[in-house]
């Protein structure tokens, strides 16, 4: 194995995307939490954080365009190397929707929720669960669970479907709430679109086991 | 004998090798080739040192016809006719097929006299200050050297060199240019140089070449052939694709381990 230190090089930036992953994850969970308990003050740890990740993701992005210019990768090295800097984009803007969601806390500021709140912190877990689940495929290089995850899109789109049906409603019955219902479907829209960059990272790794490019099952459209 | 120019091409392939092998003596040294060359197209050769691809380039203008104990089996299929025919003359066929080496190989002869001589004893009758500017500005060579053709070729830069051979070549108007690592003894620039003025060249003549350098192949073919040595030593084709599949995608896990550096 001539290729040592690329191989290292490769191995850390694996590990950076590692923990890129966990502090998006931590983001989203916190930004829920923050919603769901009111917890202003953590909102704003969130929103600290997020520059946190934004900066990792930079540092992920000039690393790996070092080991391209310097190691000449080729092929199955080639492709994990292009599809580093893909996901850590993905990951970057599924951080930016927790943040998203840590800055809607801020902005209800004490008005009463009327919202499905457990539902919207179960849509939550399942996005946070999913991101989690392609990260580890990701760095496994895991062909199945790439294409097996795609599908969990669904169960998200159904649940976003129901938070913004009694979204709707509630908004009807009580026009007063308008403006904090409101936040809560961005809140719902931002975890429906977690879940769609998930599949967008499940593509990458079965280009990098692959070498082709393909769109998986979930439908990816802002409205679906 | 069999005129070569008058045979038509029979085939999309400029040239072809059919169950090929090379032998050095006893030993294989290559074995089983089916290598289809398309034509004007860049082909690059790729594989370790010892694997058969210098070896195989020469076959293609009977190159090999020099080594003694060389022997081939097989066929090279050029213009529907088997170059190893014995009807075919070789001297034909490396006017056809016209070569670049490793090092530049220039004549101590004036620039000038380097393409003009070599023209006239393959039987050029034409205008022989033509035929020098044409081919040295078909080698990007032209306006560096326009204002003293007639100085000697050996006072050229390693590069420059390098094109006045290329031009050389391209003066007995060959259909197929073979490169045997071309730009293994230039600089950075000069090799680029080279490169761009394979792909202008390319328009027109087949090209393939032999290199060791696959950020080369990478950049200037485009298709490519991997060969590697097999258990009994003997060279082998491995995988013959489009450049961009062969380096982003290969087929076989030897070009992969190779072209990704964890072989060879």
């Amino acid at each position: 194995m001539p290729r040592e230190t690329m191989d290292r090089e490769i191995r850390d930036l694996k590990d950076e995307i590692v923990l890129l992953g966990s502090m998006v994850e931590k983001n989203i969970a916190d930004a829920m939490v923050s919603l769901k308990n009111r917890d202003v003050q953590l909102a704003r740890e969130v929103l600290h954080r997020d520059q946190q990740v934004n900066q990792k993701r930079f540092d992920i992005e000039t690393a790996t365009l070092l080991v391209i210019a310097t190691q000449q990768p080729m092929a199955h090295d080639l492709r994990l190397l292009a599809a580093i800097l893909e996901v850590a984009g993905e990951l970057e803007r599924i951080g930016d929707y927790a943040k998203g969601n840590a800055k809607i806390t801020t902005l209800l500021e004490n008005d009463v929720l009327e919202a499905p709140i457990l539902e919207l912190e179960a849509m939550s877990d399942k996005a946070g669960s999913m991101m989690h689940r392609s990260v580890q495929a990701f760095v496994k290089e895991d062909e199945y669970t790439a294409r097996a995850l795609p599908e969990e899109d669904n169960l998200v789109d159904d649940m976003y479907k129901s938070i913004y049906r009694q979204l709707v409603e509630c908004m009807i019955r009580k026009p007063a709430t308008i403006d904090h219902t409101n936040y809560l479907m961005w809140a719902a829209h931002n975890l429906e679109r977690t879940a769609d960059r998930v599949s967008n990272i499940c593509e990458r790794i079965i280009f990098v086991v692959t070498g082709e490019l393909t769109e998986v099952a979930s439908n990816d459209d802002e409205m679906s | 004998m069999i005129n070569l120019d008058t045979v038509k091409p029979v085939t999309t392939a400029a040239i072809e090798t059919r169950g090929l092998d090379i032998f050095y003596g006893s030993f294989r040294a290559v074995k089983g080739v089916d290598l289809v060359v398309e034509r004007q197209k860049i082909t690059a050769i790729i594989g370790p040192s010892g694997c058969g691809k210098s070896t195989v380039l020469r076959t293609f203008n009977r190159m090999n016809d020099f080594i003694k104990s060389a022997r081939v089996s097989g066929e090279v299929l050029f213009r529907g006719t088997n170059l190893y025919d014995e009807k075919v003359d070789p001297v034909e066929v490396r006017r056809l097929i016209g070569m670049v080496f490793q090092k530049p190989n220039p004549f101590p002869k004036s620039i000038y006299e380097n393409i003009a001589w070599g023209a006239r004893i393959n039987g050029f009758h034409g205008n022989s200050d033509d035929l020098v500017e044409r081919t040295l500005r078909q080698a990007a060579l032209w306006d560096e050297v326009k204002d003293h053709l007639h100085k000697s070729a050996m006072d050229l830069s390693g590069g420059q060199q390098q094109r006045l051979c290329l031009a050389r070549a391209l003066a007995v108007e060959p259909e197929i240019i073979l490169m045997d690592e071309p730009c293994s003894a230039l600089d950075p620039i000069a090799t680029l140089k080279i490169e761009d003025l394979m792909r202008e060249l390319s328009q027109e003549y087949t090209i393939i070449i032999v290199t060791h350098n696959m950020q080369q192949a990478a950049r200037a073919s485009d298709r490519t052939a991997f060969f590697t040595m097999d258990t009994d030593r003997a060279g082998i084709m491995v995988e013959l694709g489009e450049t961009s599949q062969i380096f982003t995608n290969p087929r076989d896990k030897r070009t992969e381990d190779y072209i990704t550096g964890r072989f060879g």
